[in-house]
């Protein structure tokens, strides 16, 4: 087994060495009626060149060569070829949790990047070294938002991402916290007046642009919630919005969190993905999550190590912020090395180019007769197309012409089962977007 | 050796109490701050904030431990140490007059009897060390 | 403040180990990304979105830099880093095993890296195949009925298994208030099972280890819903009463949960489900080599018995015959933990090591990282004290505790070790062992480094004697020496800011 570097003769060696006569009596410990006398039954083990061959054959079962539109909480983004290329640098994926700092300055100092570059693309005052996903990230954001206010009420728009929903009910659902939703409004974003925010209400959560892709007034939403004391979490599963849009630190959110997928991370069916997370100062030490500070060797060297460790599990045990142990260090690191390689401008230019596409594409789109438009409020990438005909028949024959092209929305919200959520970015061509045009006009 | 002063009274947590008619003052003893290292945070509560005697008000933290700190009579928080939010070092430096952590008005004073005097925390810590 | 003696010279005026931040190394027009140009008629931004929801501060602070100085400045980052590639990583329970390459491979061919995850169904077989393939596997390995792939991590599969309990025992009539742990779990534990909405009780340890029965079953009544063991435990020693203690939960109404977080110690050897467990997870970041990424990503499937399966988080992927699809239909699930299908990436890695292996392979596996902790625990024996003495199964717990009285703590034998070329051990758990350092191996160290390892901790314990300065102020061959832990948490730096910016921190914190 070359993953094993011991020989059969080092082995037996090593047992005698250690008083042992077979490999089978230091399992002595297991009772005998539990031990297993058989194989597994998984099979024979599976050489190289084999094991290639079947992965590739299942790849192959996969679309490929599809010019997608989907969007909906994960984005096809163009990714600088050297961002996988330094991920597998062995010493950063081979290494565990930066316990000991003086061998993990490598990981230590990226992720105190990242938690700056977070900081400055939201203007929140603190960010961690990330959860497992936006989904996660928001159920996390909920019960912090009950250990700051102490209150048990929460409003969450129904545009927040409904699977992150999902997420927050399972969360939830043991620890007597009561959800409401507020409905999406004839523009497609949150009525605030229709909120029913009181003394009683912990936070209000939305997501912007949500998931219909339509951008919230997080200004005027933050001032509603802090009329009554609420907090207000402002979620985003397309974060790369941030070139081109207010940072929620500007508008008053006390807590953002995010999909960091659409950071250099790939789709992969979904994960591993990455949950960015920030707050304001006041709320530091309630966040949940693993952080990163800077410090000092006795000779005035600079390092960072990880701190406010008091906050986690390994020490607070059941009066821990989280029970999350980990971050999702590579793909921090993939975000890290995105956001430098992109840098200021090209995170800027990216921006403009979903933007632009995207409102090319919904020009086009409603032009033909029949289709249009759905929502009113302004978007980013994405954007909601009500169609003349069944959204199923529009989407199957565009897949005949090798297009996904949107989602359908029936399942999530069934009073818009005649439309479909459509994501452009900067990775369609003006082609493509052609090619869906006249695809949906010949449907 | 720890330092225990005469005038105060203590419990068997490690808080002390400095008593001025029906109002207190609590903190931790000296022994409970070198037990705990390096003390990096100090939470607190919030003026008007009532606890019962024994009930945890606050907690204090070092780089790898926290500890509660108990309530060692009945009473509603009147003031709170704030500059130990950036000076939290005060607890170890001075944890007797500095290192003070809230001022409480007692609900019952006669609690106060209870509690323990120098000598017999001293002798607590005894016991203590010796198990 | 005693003379810092170092023996090995720091090699700390080297440009690479003086890289600084990303946004020190910045330099205003520099540029290292690359696309295409923007190829509609582009219209003001104004008149798309109203002007007061735009951003006006032209995202001041984020670096700007060419290609060459992102690649020199993560490489030389990446430098400061010991992984498992540049040596022995025996951090106990981490199980920091080798990284095979080809999983590397498989998981970014096109099909899965690109794909994604609202992809129509008929379109994601391959994808969904690999699913239902590993969820197989994992049934067999554990002998369990069903498995779901979707928690992210060894923690997140706590709080999973222990949300199904919580519904089963609902469904029962009684969700029930309290899970027992035993007081040498990890801190995980404890935390997943108050986010169920439990209170937590500790179930003390015996002086062999292990949990100890009487103590379980006084504490042991209706109003418990679970006992979460980690077994092997954290001490490397396998629960033998495993049974009796099922039966004694099981009698009172109670589930068992496992934490599978030390399964390398069992894969192929026994089929935890034997033992009369309910649920368990287990780690692939640990158990099935997914790399650990430098915290992360991981994956903590979790496996149920047929009467837990009904609560599996949805949805499920379902096979009929050469077909895969996609089931919400699940009334009494606990509903989501994770949005998609859970860190997949992660999923293509451990099935190709898992076939890899082979059921030949797996049980060499874990034999190999039962012998390789009881050669270094035989050998070590008699220089560094064993708490808990007698074989270990795939790690084992040393102490301090002959090293103390010269002044020499566990975290400075650790620090040591850096010296000597190794990562040290997991320091100061389990919390029932004073002083500990846990230490394993795992399959992945061959005799040849296992002996180094032995030999450097001789060495360390000689020099505890002769030299315990040397100890003190280790480690000496580091870019930076101890940093103060204590400086760093008192006034947390948690980013970078420009001058002007920490002036402006500065003058605001003045005037509020």
């Amino acid at each position: 087994m070359r993953y094993i570097p011991n020989s059969p003769d080092e082995r037996r060696s090593m047992l005698e060495e250690i008083g042992c006569a077979r490999i089978e009596d230091l399992f002595e410990q297991i009772p005998a009626s539990l031990r297993l006398n058989e194989p597994i039954g998984i099979g024979h083990p599976v050489s190289e060149p084999d094991l290639l061959a079947f992965f590739h054959e299942l790849g192959a079962k996969n679309a490929s060569g599809y010019q997608s539109f989907l969007g909906a909480g994960a984005y096809s983004h163009y990714t600088p070829v050297i961002t996988d290329s330094l991920i597998s640098r062995s010493e950063f994926f081979t290494a565990y949790t930066p316990y000991q700092p003086e061998v993990s300055q490598g990981t230590l100092q990226y992720i105190f990047e990242f938690q700056t570059l977070i900081c400055q693309l939201t203007g929140m005052d603190v960010a961690n070294a990330s959860l497992y996903d936006g989904s996660t990230g928001v159920a996390e954001a909920v019960l912090m938002a009950d250990r700051v206010t102490r209150r048990r009420k929460f409003i969450i728009a129904d545009t927040v991402h409904p699977q992150y929903r999902e997420v927050i009910s399972a969360y939830t659902k043991n620890l007597g916290i009561e959800i409401e939703y507020a409905k999406y409004s004839e523009t497609g974003a949150v009525d605030i007046n229709s909120l029913r925010i009181d003394k009683e209400t912990a936070a209000v959560v939305v997501q912007s642009p949500n998931f219909l892709g339509c951008i919230e007034d997080v200004s005027a939403l933050s001032d509603a919630a802090h009329q009554s004391g609420a907090l207000l979490i402002v979620v985003a599963s397309e974060p790369m919005s941030l070139g081109l849009l207010k940072p929620p630190g500007q508008c008053g959110a006390d807590i953002f969190v995010a999909e960091g997928q659409s950071f250099g991370i790939p789709l992969g069916f979904g994960g591993p993905y990455l949950g960015l997370f920030a707050t304001v100062e006041k709320y530091m030490r309630q966040m949940p999550g693993r952080l990163v500070g800077e410090a000092y060797d006795t000779e005035g060297r600079r390092g960072y190590v990880l701190t406010l460790s008091t906050r986690e599990q390994h020490i607070r045990r059941e009066k821990a912020t989280s029970n999350i142990c980990t971050n999702q260090g590579l793909c921090a690191l993939m975000a890290t090395i995105y956001l430098a390689t992109m840098g200021r401008r090209g995170i800027q230019e990216v921006a403009r180019q979903n933007v632009q596409k995207a409102h090319y594409a919904a020009s086009r789109i409603s032009g033909l007769p029949g289709f249009e438009l759905r929502f009113k409020a302004p978007f980013f990438n994405e954007f909601v197309i009500k169609a003349p005909k069944s959204i199923d028949g529009v989407l199957q024959a565009l897949l005949q012409k090798r297009m996904i092209g949107g989602l359908p929305l029936d399942r999530y919200y069934p009073e818009l089962s005649d439309s479909m959520l459509v994501c452009v970015t900067e990775t369609a061509r003006r082609a493509a977007i052609d090619q869906l045009v006249s695809g949906l006009s010949e449907t | 050796m720890a330092n225990t002063p005469e005038d105060l009274s203590y419990t068997k947590d490690h808080e002390w109490l400095r008593v001025k008619g029906k109002s207190a003052t609590v903190g931790i003893t000296d022994h409970a701050q070198k037990q705990l290292g390096d003390v990096v945070y100090v939470e607190l509560p919030k003026i008007g904030d009532r606890f019962e005697t024994s009930e945890p008000f606050g907690s204090v933290e070092s780089v790898k431990a926290v500890s509660e700190i108990y309530m060692p009579v009945t009473g509603t928080v009147v003031e709170v140490n704030e500059s130990l939010n950036d000076s939290p070092e005060q607890v170890n430096e001075d944890p007797y007059t500095d290192g003070w952590m809230i001022v409480i008005d007692m609900e019952n004073p006669a609690q106060v009897d209870a509690l323990l005097s120098a000598a017999e925390y001293e002798d607590y810590l005894k016991e203590e060390a010796s198990e | 403040m005693s003379e810092k003696k170092s023996r090995i010279k720091k090699a700390t005026t080297h440009v690479t180990q003086n890289e600084g931040l990303l946004f020190e190394i910045s330099r205003q027009g520099r540029a290292g990304y690359s696309i295409p140009q923007l190829d509609v008629p582009e219209l003001p931004p104004e008149e798309l979105i109203d002007r007061s929801f735009l951003r006006t501060d032209d995202l001041q602070g984020l670096p700007e830099l060419s290609e060459v100085d992102v690649v020199r400045h993560f490489t030389r980052l990446s430098t400061w880093n010991y992984g498992v590639d540049t040596g022995m990583y025996p951090l106990g329970s981490c199980t920091m095993k080798h990284n095979p390459r080809i999983n590397e491979k498989v998981a970014r061919i096109d099909g899965f890296a690109n794909l994604h995850p609202l992809t129509p169904v008929d379109l994601a077989q391959g994808a969904l195949e690999v699913i239902v393939r590993l969820e197989e596997c994992l049934a067999k390995i554990t002998g369990l009925h069903a498995v779901t792939l979707q928690p992210a991590a060894g923690a997140h599969g706590e709080m999973t298994g222990m949300m199904m309990i919580r519904a089963a025992l609902s469904e029962r009539g009684n969700p029930r208030k309290k899970v027992l742990i035993p007081d040498s779990a990890h801190g995980t534990n404890p935390a997943s099972a108050v986010i169920c909405g439990y209170t937590v009780e500790t179930v003390p340890s015996n002086s062999e280890g292990l949990t100890d029965l009487e103590a379980l079953k006084r504490e042991m009544n209706a109003d418990v819903a679970a006992l979460m063991l980690t077994n092997p435990n954290t001490l490397g020693k396998f629960e033998r009463n495993i049974e009796e203690i099922c039966r004694i939960v099981h009698d009172a109404g109670g589930f068992v949960y496992m934490d599978g977080a030390n399964m390398n110690a069992l894969v192929g050897v026994m089929k935890p489900a034997a033992s009369g467990i309910d649920v368990m997870h287990m780690n692939l970041h640990k158990t099935f080599s997914t790399p650990h990424g430098g915290g992360g990503p991981g994956a903590g499937p979790v496996a149920v018995t047929k009467e837990l399966e009904p609560y599996l988080p949805y949805p499920r992927i379902v096979r009929a015959g050469d077909r895969f699809s996609t089931n919400f239909d699940r009334p009494k699930s606990i509903g989501r933990v994770r949005a998609n299908f859970g860190n997949y990436g992660m999923l293509t890695r451990a099935l190709s090591y898992i076939l890899t292996f082979g059921d030949e392979g797996l049980l060499e596996m874990t034999q190999t990282a039962v012998l390789n902790a009881n050669y270094i625990a035989d050998k070590l024996k008699d220089t560094y004290e064993i708490p808990y003495a007698g074989r270990v199964m795939h790690e084992v717990v040393f102490s301090d505790k002959w090293q103390t009285p010269h002044g020499v703590k566990n975290s400075d034998i650790s620090k040591r070790l850096i010296d000597y070329g190794f990562y040290p051990p997991t320091m100061s758990f389990p919390l029932i062992v004073h002083g500990a350092m846990m230490v394993e191996p795992t399959e992945g160290e061959g005799r040849t480094e296992l002996d180094l390892f032995i030999d450097a901790m001789k060495s360390i314990n000689a020099e505890a004697i002769e030299e315990p300065e040397t100890l003190r102020h280790a480690p000496h061959s580091t870019k930076v020496g101890r940093l103060d832990e204590t400086a760093a948490a008192r006034k947390p730096v948690l980013r970078w800011r420009s001058a002007e910016e920490s002036e402006a921190q500065r003058a605001d914190k003045n005037t509020r």
